[in-house]
């Protein structure tokens, strides 16, 4: 079985009443939906191996060198914020309460307190300071300090889709007694089109399991909604995909859309829940024309000691000549016997209600979505 | 979570044997090559440790069961 992120799977949780009680005296913060499903990650080791949020040093070569202090890759700083308030109640070694709806889910031990350049941040991690990026704006909204220190899980945030809601230490016993030892993880904030398949299908070919993990939180407007995400692959895993060698699970942190950046950290969750390989296709994580088609598969270049195998693809399509889907690197035939499997084609088609061809969409898939009233993030 | 460097003496050859490997391949420094080396050396033994009770393993195994994951 492929090591975690630096080694070791990390486990932050505690079931100790007496610290739950503890949580309910101590100062407190209010977290969001996305950031008390990032401090599950935590406390389950998706994020291995961190511990907690980052402090000065970790953000800060994180954002100069995508590695963390101890020169392991990480490209996305795990941070939470604090404002004057908030900050006027707790210092440097005191413990901090962090409650959702009225629960304390965690324990943060407060080690460093500290401001932050919102620009600096931006450019860094999303290569633009433009506020039409949605990752940077979420950045200029955040307040003006982060708290770094380690956390204590005491319980986990809820969930829409608890049928699919495994953590790495379950996909790891899971992979395992399937017998699979080589496994391809695939990204997703979108319900499948054909050339999603055959990118996914033609990794399996090569490795053992197919582990799609669709990506549930905070997306931005025109996003397909998580549900129709999930209903749309569990209509292809029902009707095209071997049952014993592909399997489904969700990961539920926020979209940051920073493209390249983003591929690694979500090559390194990957690896944390067990995957030998990570698919990166065109333009993975990105947004607009912020990013190159293929920024997302060259910054691998950079990291050789990823631990985890990107699979690279450019992209499929339906080559009327060939008869079929192919790539560009198996087809020669021209762009005139091309069919692309657009996504905005396919949702202005199906905001249209129309149902994309078969070249394009499983009808069983086209089917799902148009079951909703409303299936895209408004 | 500071993380202080020390330094480790290797052989002179040795060190510029890993220059040549590392050239062209995104590593940085011998440094960076020698720690990831170490790292993953060191990390199968942590992993041996880190075996689940048997109890534990069983509860993973019945929920995934639970949900259909596993028969």
């Amino acid at each position: 079985m492929i090591k975690p992120h630096g080694g070791r799977l990390v486990n932050r949780i505690s079931h100790e009443e007496r610290l739950r009680e503890e949580a309910r005296e101590m100062p407190r913060r209010d977290l969001t939906l996305d950031e008390a499903r990032d401090l599950a990650n935590i406390g389950h080791g998706v994020f291995s191996p961190l511990e907690g949020y980052m402090c000065r040093e970790d953000f800060e070569v994180v954002l100069e060198e995508g590695r963390l202090a101890n020169d392991l890759p990480w490209t996305i700083p795990i941070v939470i914020d604090a404002d004057r308030d908030e900050i006027a109640r707790v210092l440097e070694g005191d413990t901090l309460a962090l409650f959702y709806e009225g629960r304390p889910l965690g324990i943060l031990d407060v080690e460093e307190i500290f401001s932050y350049e919102k620009k600096r941040y931006a450019e860094k991690v999303f290569k633009t300071t433009s506020e039409e990026h949605p990752g940077v704006a979420r950045i200029y909204a955040k307040k003006d300090h982060l708290l770094g220190g380690r956390i204590t899980l005491l319980e986990d945030p809820p969930t829409n889709f608890p049928r699919y809601k495994l953590w790495p230490k379950e996909t790891r016993v899971l992979f395992r007694e399937r017998g699979w030892r080589t496994v391809v993880g695939f990204q997703t904030r979108n319900a499948p089109h054909i050339g999603h398949e055959y990118v996914q299908k033609t990794a399996l070919t090569f490795v053992d399991g197919l582990f799609i993990n669709p990506l549930i939180g905070k997306k931005k407007r025109g996003d397909f909604k998580d549900e129709v995400i999930i209903k749309t692959y569990e209509v292809l895993f029902e009707h095209y995909y071997p049952k014993d060698s592909a399997t489904m699970a969700v990961l539920e942190t926020e979209m940051r859309y920073a493209g390249p950046r983003e591929a690694i950290f979500h090559a390194i969750i990957r690896k944390n829940f067990g995957c030998t390989h990570f698919i990166v296709g065109r333009d993975h994580a990105g947004v607009g024309n912020f990013y190159g088609p293929f920024e997302a598969q060259e910054i691998f270049d950079y990291y050789p000691d990823l631990g985890i195998v990107p699979m690279f693809f450019k992209s499929f399509f339906h080559c009327a000549k060939c008869g079929g889907v192919v790539n560009d690197k198996i087809c020669p035939h021209g762009p005139e016997h091309h069919i692309n499997f657009s996504g905005t084609k396919i949702r202005e088609m199906l905001l249209r209600g129309e149902r994309p061809p078969e070249t394009m969409m499983r009808p069983e898939v086209a089917e799902a979505i148009l079951s909703f009233d409303h299936p895209f993030v408004e | 979570m500071e993380e202080k460097m020390v330094t480790v003496e290797i052989p002179a050859s040795l060190y510029a044997k890993i220059e040549g490997i590392i050239k062209d391949t995104g590593f940085k420094s011998v440094s960076s090559y020698v720690t990831y080396v170490l790292r993953e050396v060191l990390a199968e033994d942590e992993e041996e440790q880190e075996v689940f009770s048997k109890e534990d393993e069983e509860r993973v195994k019945e929920r995934l069961r639970s949900l259909g994951y596993l028969d």
